[in-house]
Parts: structure tokens; C-alpha cells; sequence
């Protein structure tokens, strides 16, 4: 019935379409389709590759578990409510699970910030979170400064669609990676001589890829440097729950609340419950504005990327359960403050340094030593090395655009403790065959 | 230095594309000042302006009770939360894969089948039509789209995008049937107007219609995407929501019948409207064409499907006892609903637009305004909101190109309910049938002292519908049979 099938010359997609900021062919994502095409089994496949580019939280699931196992009963029920849930679409989102995030997130800055639930705007993940700020922010050609170095995937996610640059803000290991005033000037200064409008700033605090909280009089400076720029400045606090001790985390809220809200209309953060809690799988992610107008856009440009109804609905009940939510925070902090020690000596005692760090899933390695040059290429030779010989998959310095070469990201949350324990004795056997163990 | 309101934000956020300044909505402000309730406000707005598909919950409902191990948070099916909470792949789990791309064949009546590794993710319908926008065309290109049209659209497809919407204006004449001299015509002004045009959107079922394409229609339609060399994306939301014949034919299936690109073909699809799940953001972006699935598919990162609500669906939509049971129930609960509505409708004199799908009629109250216009349109709209106390969708939000037609949600709604607005419906056809007449009574013995000068805030303005000649009373006016008899 079909005629011979003609051949068609490939009719042109869109200029997004074709282009390469998906950013899916750089190093961070060539490492995991080595880990995926033999992955490390405990049982099965003993010499398989370890993966330490995800950064997943799953050393406290077990809580998360514990809770669902107690309240399943009254969760579960369902049908009785399935009409009403599923079909809730409003994009205000549901009351419940807005106050129970603000709850959470007021419980993670130890009650030092308030958060009001009519500011909370939900979206499909942090992913989602970020590229919406940017297009709101920014217009296309505009720019974002942002620290170096940075979480990969924002060269996807504040780029692709949105058209926006980034610009890097270059940190330097003397000074362990610290937010300079000098960084930013240079930084807005880059901007300026390419004539690109700078639209603002966006940090990650905790830091990915750095594990390290940003101090008090670092962000106090960046506030008042985007202050003076009239500017403004994203707040990715998406590691908020991971860092080690409540104390030693000072969120942008906190600092504003402070100062009674004064230029608080530059001020946005992200939140997610895919670090914290482990729910990757979920896409909940929500954006907190102290802008009126850029809640009530951010909004309305949420009906691309809404939470499901239904996963809105398990959260409120697991979140505003105080109890869980107080215990899960403090236990969650502890064991990863535990893992992280236990990665951190495992290197040093295999002559590894890593930067001091007091958050997150992972750490930041330093193995510039071994480096034959210090360029760009010799870091991904080594990083090639270690992932085919050493059969480690961690992510490259370079793919978070470090300015200096020889650093590594290393994830530790998202393994077995005795998994990571067969990864320090690899790591310690390859240091060992190169007489480099102190 | 102050941050002020809008000013330092991006030229998206300070335009008026959101598109919730539109009438759609405004109406939608009026039910939530004053929402009816059977007991609690029964004299309050009902809402008809919603398309949503509320008839068949309790067959989901009794589902869910029978499987309480698709829900990871019962204790039948805790067990399996730890690696669905995990689950951030991209691809989607295969499970829920497989279990829509064997859905979407049954709802076609096995007449297509449909390959999960081109199923791709993206949140609501609304995030999958985006999504294509944005692989398809450049900002400043162009996409055709046969109207009366889905209101958001021009949000949906347009704001985020810089894409341009070409209307391709289907006339009541013919039945809104697509024709190819429209589509021809729009093209070569998109051409005159240096625009490029990318590609075409439909929605088949139609929004606001309710008719599905004919076999003719289409293949005319894939005819001239392919020769123009555009793209073709169809939005087939409403497929399951056929309930009576022609049965719906799917791009699907008219591929397999003519010759044709493929590269060029792309479907939109959700289980908001088929299965009443709006909440659960299930949108799908299918697609012929390899690159364009690659590229969506990495692009879903920014609108995945709770991987709670995918394993929940996996289940559901797997077990094919129930969706048989599901499609037929379904399909004649809508049936029912409809032809109650419409036969209510008849009674008083009014007609809709013959449908065979939807969750809505397109209702034809050109006979009950006073001028045929669209502001006459949106002074009708305005009664019916604020004294029949009924939300109802102006043709002019869907732009329509003639004044008159109003989109009414049926599927919303209990009977008793339904009974109710057809009761302020009656009521209100019998005043206005009694004041138009006057009014004409007056407009055909006065002498023409002022010309139709008409201080229009509408956009819609179209200038045959002003002519003074559709008010001679020489000119046969559309008129109800309650109104002949009057006469």
C-alpha cells in the first residue's frame, strides 16, 4: 500500500536542538557510560567501576524507610482522597506541602531564618529551579556570574534554552577556594569588555563541588557586591541539609533576616529534596523569592515543570512530622560527617590531600602532584588512568571548570561503607605502585 | 539602590505572555470569588470553563484499592521505595515506558502501535508542546495552528520560546473543517511577512471543537507538511475521550496509510484529560524523528515524571483487564453526559457544533447577541458570568474568527449539576430570545442615526462581523427555532 520509501533530505531542527550545550559529551558524563557498561557488584562483579560521580545521598534511607514503615497505614489510604489529589493542578501548589517545606527548611538553618510558604513556588527538581530563575533573570545573551569551580550540569541548565552565559568567577586553592571581592570585580569587569549585560550572581552554598560551607563574611560580601552592581543573586542551597554541623551553615536567609529584609528583592535560593533526603527520583524542587513579582512569574512559569500532586501530597505528611523531620536532620548529618572522615583519612593515609571541607556528598580532591604538566590534558589522562585502570569513576576538575588542573570530585554518600572501603584500598594500591604513599 | 518590581527582571518576565490576562481566565477569577456548591452556594458560579474528565474516578478508585501494590507508600508496596525514590533516569522507567506506548495503542483501537524507546517525558502537556517549540524552530520562526485553538497555546508554545503562532482560520461555514486553501493562504503570509514557518500544530480531538479529523482532512494536512517540508506535531490529548463515531483517526495511523517524512512527525500526549489525572503532570513527547527524541529526551531533565507517579502508572496502565474496562466505561460516561447536555441545549433552541470527543461542546449562541460582534461576544460573556452565574469560554479566547461561539465543559460536573445549569440556561434563553427581538425590533423601524461606531478593547476585531449589512434585515440572520416561532 506504501509507496517505495523516498528518500528525504533531513529537514532542520532548531539551533538548540543542534547545539552542544546539553553539555552531555564532556567528561562528566563519558565516565558514566564506562560505569554503566560494567558497574562494581559487591558480589557480582568485584572488578567492575566504582561510581563516585553521583552524587546521591543514600546513607540515611534507611530513616526515610523507618518513617514510611510506621505511617504507611495512614498515607497509603489512598483512594479516599486519590479524586480530590489527582486532579490538583493549581500551580500554587498544595498549602500542605509549601508549609511543610518552609517548616523543613527553617528546621535546616536551625530556626534562624523563617520561611513563608506563599514565597515557595514549586518546580520539577532544582534542575527545573535554575533554569527558570535564568529565564526570568536574564535574557538571551545576558550573563551569570558563578564560582569556579561549578556543578557540570549548570552549563546545561542555565544555558541551553534560556540562551544566557555564565561567566566564570575564578577561585584560587591558595586561598581554599574562596569568593574574593577581586574575583567578582574581575569577574563583572570579563562581562563588561565583552560588552555582556551581567543580570547577577548565583552561588551554591553549601558548595558543589568544593563539600565546603561558604562563611559568613564571604557572603556578606557578595551581598553587598551585588548590591552595588544592582544585581541579583540565586542561592543554591540545595546541599543544605548535608552540611556537618547546623552551626557551621550561614544560609543567605539567615543574613537577610537579619538585616530586616534590606535589598532582599536581588535575593533568590533553590531548595530540592534530592540531596537531603535522598529522593532524587521525585523532581521536588521549589524556589524561594523575596521578589513579588518574581514569585508571581516564577509561578506561572511552573505550569511547565509542576511536582507531582500526588508526590506533594506524601511530602507534607512525611515533612511536617516533626518528629521524623528533627531526627532524620540531625542522624543525616552525623553519618555523613562520618563517611566523610572515613574518605578523607583513607586518602591522607594514601598520601592524598583534599580541601578542607564540612558539607555535601563528596570531596574535593587534590591530585596535582600527579600530574606530569599541570595542563588541562594531563588532568584527563590521569582521570582516563583512573577511571580504566583504577576502575574509579570521579569527576574531572575540569568539567566544573576549575581554573587550576589536578583536582577531583569524589562522592562518598552514595555507596555502601564497605564499598568505599574497597575504593580507599584501590586508590591506596594505585598511589602505592607509584611509590607516592606517605 | 532599589530593586523595583519588574524593572531589573528579563523582558520574558515583564511581557504580558504568560497569557493569564486573557478572558480565559478572567472568568476563572469569577468562579473562585463565588464557586457553586449543591449545598454550601448553590446559587454560586459553576464551572464550565475547566476541561477536565471527572466521570470516572470510581473504576480508578476501586483499582487502587484492589492494588495496593502500586503505591510505594502502602505496606504492600514500601518495599519498592527506595529504588523508585532514587530513580532520576532520564529515560524514564521502562515499565512505565512500555505500559503508555501499549496504552496509547489500545486507545487507537490496536491500529498503531507505539514504541517506548521513543517515549520521552515532559511535565503536563503543557511542558511537552513547549519542549517541541523549542527542538523544532528558533526564536522568530513560525508555527501554524488551525483555530478555534487551545487558548494557552499562546502561552504554552510561545512565551519561553520566542515562537510565532500563525493562525489558520477555520470557518463556521464549512464546520471548522481545515482546509487547504487556509492552510495554503497562511502560509504564503508567513512567507510575505518574512516568517519562517517550522512546522504545524493541531490538536486531534480538537480544543475547542470536539470532532476528531476526517481520513480526507488529514492526509491533505500530512500532504502539505510534506511537501512544505515543515513539521507536523500533533496533540492528541483528548484521544481516549472519542466517544462516539467516525472513530479517531491517529497520525499514527495515517503514516502507515500515505507517504511521508517521518522525520517530520511528532505527537503530544497526557493522561490529564484521558484518565482525569491533571495533578499527576504526565506529559509525553513522541516522535518519528531519532534526533528530535534524543534531544527531547535530554531536554525532560527540566519536566521529569515523579518516578513515585510512573511506577503508580506502570501498574495501572499495564493491567489490560482494566483499561479495556477503563476506555469503554469511559467513553460511554461521556457519551451520556454529552447527549444529556446537548439535548438540553436543543430544547431551548440552542445548538452546538456537531462532536463526536472532548470534555466540551461548542456551543453557538450567535442568535443571542445583540450585535454580531465581538464585543457583542464578550457582553453576552459577561451576562452569563455574572447573571446565569455560569463560567463558559468565549470563542474569542480561542480565536475564533467569528463572534458568537462559546466553549462549555461538560465532563466536570454531576448530573444534578448539570441539570441546574441547563435550568439557568432555560431561564436565560427565554429573557434574552425576548429582549434581542426587541432590540432588532427597534434597530429595523429606527432610522440609522449613528453608523456602528464601536470603542473596541478587543483584539479580536474583525471587520466583516461590523459590516452594517449583517443588521439589514434583508440579510437571513442565524436564528433559533424558538425565535422563528416568535416571529
Amino acid at each position: 500500500m506504501v509507496a517505495e520509501k523516498l528518500q528525504y533530505s533531513s529537514v532542520r531542527l532548531s539551533k538548540v536542538a543542534v547545539s552542544e550545550t546539553h553539555g552531555e559529551d564532556s567528561p562528566y558524563f563519558a565516565g558514566w557510560k564506562v560505569y554503566d557498561e560494567n558497574p562494581y557488584d559487591e558480589l557480582s562483579d568485584s572488578d567492575g567501576v566504582i561510581q563516585m560521580g553521583l552524587a546521591e545521598n543514600q546513607v540515611s534511607f534507611d530513616l526515610v524507610e523507618e518513617y514510611l514503615e510506621k505511617h504507611s497505614a495512614n498515607i497509603g489510604n489512598e483512594a479516599s482522597t486519590f479524586r480530590e489529589n489527582a486532579l490538583f493542578q493549581d500551580y500554587h501548589g498544595l498549602k500542605s506541602f509549601r508549609k511543610a517545606m518552609a517548616s523543613f527548611m527553617e528546621q535546616i538553618r536551625g530556626g534562624r531564618a523563617k520561611f513563608d510558604p506563599d514565597k515557595i513556588v514549586i518546580t520539577a527538581g532544582a534542575t527545573a529551579a535554575n533554569e527558570l530563575l535564568t529565564f526570568i533573570l536574564a535574557d538571551p545573551g545576558d550573563a551569570l556570574l558563578i564560582p569556579t569551580p561549578y556543578y557540570p550540569g549548570f552549563d546545561r541548565d542555565l544555558r541551553w534554552r534560556t540562551g544566557v552565559n555564565i561567566i566564570p568567577i575564578h577561585c584560587k586553592s591558595s586561598n581554599n577556594f574562596e569568593i574574593t571581592r577581586e574575583s567578582l570585580e574581575s569577574a563583572y569587569d570579563e562581562a563588561e569588555s565583552k560588552n555582556v549585560k551581567v543580570r547577577g550572581v548565583l552561588i551554591t552554598n553549601p558548595s558543589n563541588p568544593l563539600g565546603a560551607t561558604i562563611a559568613r563574611p564571604v557572603l556578606e560580601g557578595i551581598l553587598e557586591f551585588v548590591t552595588r552592581k544592582n544585581i541579583h543573586l540565586v542561592s543554591d542551597e540545595i546541599y543544605s541539609g548535608s552540611a556537618f554541623s547546623s552551626d557551621e551553615f550561614v544560609s543567605i536567609s539567615e543574613i537577610l533576616e537579619a538585616r530586616k529584609y534590606q535589598e532582599s528583592e536581588r535575593v533568590h535560593i533553590v531548595y530540592s529534596l534530592s540531596k537531603d533526603l535522598g529522593l532524587p527520583g521525585f523532581r521536588v524542587g521549589t524556589i524561594y523569592s523575596y521578589n513579588d513579582h518574581v514569585v508571581k512569574t516564577a509561578r506561572r512559569m511552573s505550569s511547565f515543570t509542576l511536582i507531582s500532586s500526588q508526590t506533594q501530597q506524601l511530602l507534607a505528611s512525611m515533612l511536617s512530622d516533626r518528629q521524623f523531620t528533627e531526627s532524620y536532620i540531625k542522624t543525616n548529618r552525623e553519618r555523613l560527617k562520618k563517611r566523610q572522615q572515613m574518605i578523607v583519612s583513607g586518602l591522607e593515609n594514601s598520601g592524598i590531600k583534599c580541601l578542607r571541607g564540612n558539607a555535601g556528598l563528596f570531596c574535593w580532591m587534590n591530585l596535582n602532584p600527579l600530574l606530569n604538566e599541570c595542563t588541562k590534558e594531563q588532568e584527563l589522562e590521569l582521570w582516563k588512568l583512573i577511571l580504566h585502570e583504577v576502575k574509579l569513576n570521579i569527576s574531572p576538575g575540569s568539567s566544573c571548570h576549575c581554573s587550576e588542573p589536578g583536582w577531583f570530585r569524589v562522592c562518598f554518600a552514595n555507596m555502601s561503607e564497605r564499598t568505599l572501603e574497597v575504593a580507599l584500598k584501590r586508590i591506596h594500591n594505585f598511589m602505592s605502585s607509584r611509590n607516592l604513599c606517605s | 539602590m532599589e530593586l523595583k518590581g519588574s524593572s531589573n527582571l528579563s523582558t520574558l518576565a515583564s511581557s504580558n505572555d504568560h497569557g493569564e490576562n486573557s478572558l480565559y481566565f478572567e472568568g476563572w477569577k469569577a468562579y473562585d470569588n463565588d464557586p457553586f456548591h449543591p449545598s454550601r452556594n448553590p446559587k454560586g458560579v459553576i464551572q464550565m470553563g475547566l476541561a477536565e474528565n471527572q466521570l470516572s474516578f470510581e473504576l480508578i478508585e476501586d483499582w487502587i484499592k484492589k492494588n495496593p501494590q502500586a503505591s510505594i507508600c502502602t505496606p504492600e508496596g514500601v518495599q519498592a521505595f527506595k529504588d523508585i525514590a532514587n530513580f532520576q533516569d532520564y529515560h524514564g522507567l521502562p515499565q512505565f515506558r512500555n505500559a503508555v506506548a501499549k496504552f496509547m495503542g489500545r486507545v487507537r483501537g490496536g491500529r498503531a502501535s507505539f514504541d517506548p524507546e521513543r517515549i520521552v517525558m515532559a511535565g503536563g502537556a503543557t511542558g511537552a508542546s513547549e519542549l517541541l517549540m523549542f527542538c523544532l524552530a528558533d526564536r522568530g520562526d513560525g508555527f501554524l495552528v488551525p483555530s478555534p485553538c487551545y487558548p494557552a497555546f499562546d502561552r504554552d508554545l510561545r512565551w519561553r520560546t520566542g515562537v510565532q503562532l500563525l493562525h489558520v482560520e477555520c470557518k463556521s461555514g464549512n464546520n471548522f473543517q481545515l482546509t487547504k486553501q487556509s492552510l495554503e493562504d497562511a502560509y504564503e503570509n508567513a512567507r510575505k511577512a518574512n516568517i519562517k514557518v517550522k512546522g504545524l500544530i493541531i490538536a486531534n480531538p480538537s480544543n475547542p471543537l470536539g470532532t476528531t479529523m476526517d481520513k480526507a482532512t488529514f492526509k491533505m494536512l500530512v500532504k502539505f507538511i510534506n511537501d512544505k517540508k515543515i513539521h507536523l506535531v500533533c496533540d492528541e490529548i483528548y484521544s481516549a475521550t472519542v466517544f462516539r463515531g467516525p472513530r479517531l483517526v491517529s497520525v499514527s495511523e495515517i503514516i502507515e496509510e500515505i507517504e511521508c517524512d517521518r522525520d517530520l512527525i511528532h505527537i503530544v500526549y497526557s493522561l490529564s484529560k484521558d484518565m482525569g489525572l491533571p495533578g499527576f503532570r504526565v506529559g509525553i513527547v513522541y516522535s518519528y524523528n531519532d534526533k528530535v527524541v534524543s534531544c527531547a529526551r535530554k531536554m525532560s531533565s527540566f519536566g521529569l515524571i515523579s518516578s513515585q507517579t510512573q511506577y503508580f502508572l506502570a501498574s495501572m496502565l499495564s493491567d489490560e483487564e482494566f483499561v479495556g474496562k477503563y476506555l469503554s466505561e469511559s467513553a460511554m460516561k461521556l457519551a451520556n453526559q454529552h447527549d444529556l447536555f446537548t439535548r438540553g441545549l436543543e430544547e431551548v433552541g440552542i445548538k452546538c457544533l456537531e462532536s463526536n470527543a472532548g470534555l466540551y461542546v461548542w456551543m453557538d449562541l450567535r442568535p443571542l447577541l445583540k450585535e454580531a460582534t465581538f464585543e457583542g461576544e464578550m457582553d453576552l460573556w459577561r451576562v452569563i458570568i455574572g447573571d446565569v452565574k455560569l463560567n463558559v469560554s468565549p470563542g474569542s479566547s480561542f480565536h475564533c474568527h467569528e463572534p458568537g461561539w462559546f466553549r462549555v465543559c461538560f465532563a466536570n460536573m454531576d448530573i444534578n449539576t448539570m441539570r441546574i445549569a441547563l435550568g439557568r440556561i432555560r431561564k436565560f434563553v427565554v429573557q434574552e430570545s425576548d429582549q434581542v427581538l426587541q432590540v432588532k425590533k427597534q434597530k429595523r423601524t429606527s432610522k440609522r442615526s449613528h453608523g456602528l461606531t464601536l470603542s473596541f478593547s478587543s483584539q479580536m476585531y474583525d471587520e466583516t462581523c461590523s459590516s452594517p449589512r449583517m443588521l439589514s434585515p434583508h440579510t437571513p440572520l442565524p436564528q433559533s427555532p424558538l425565535l422563528r416561532a416568535r416571529t
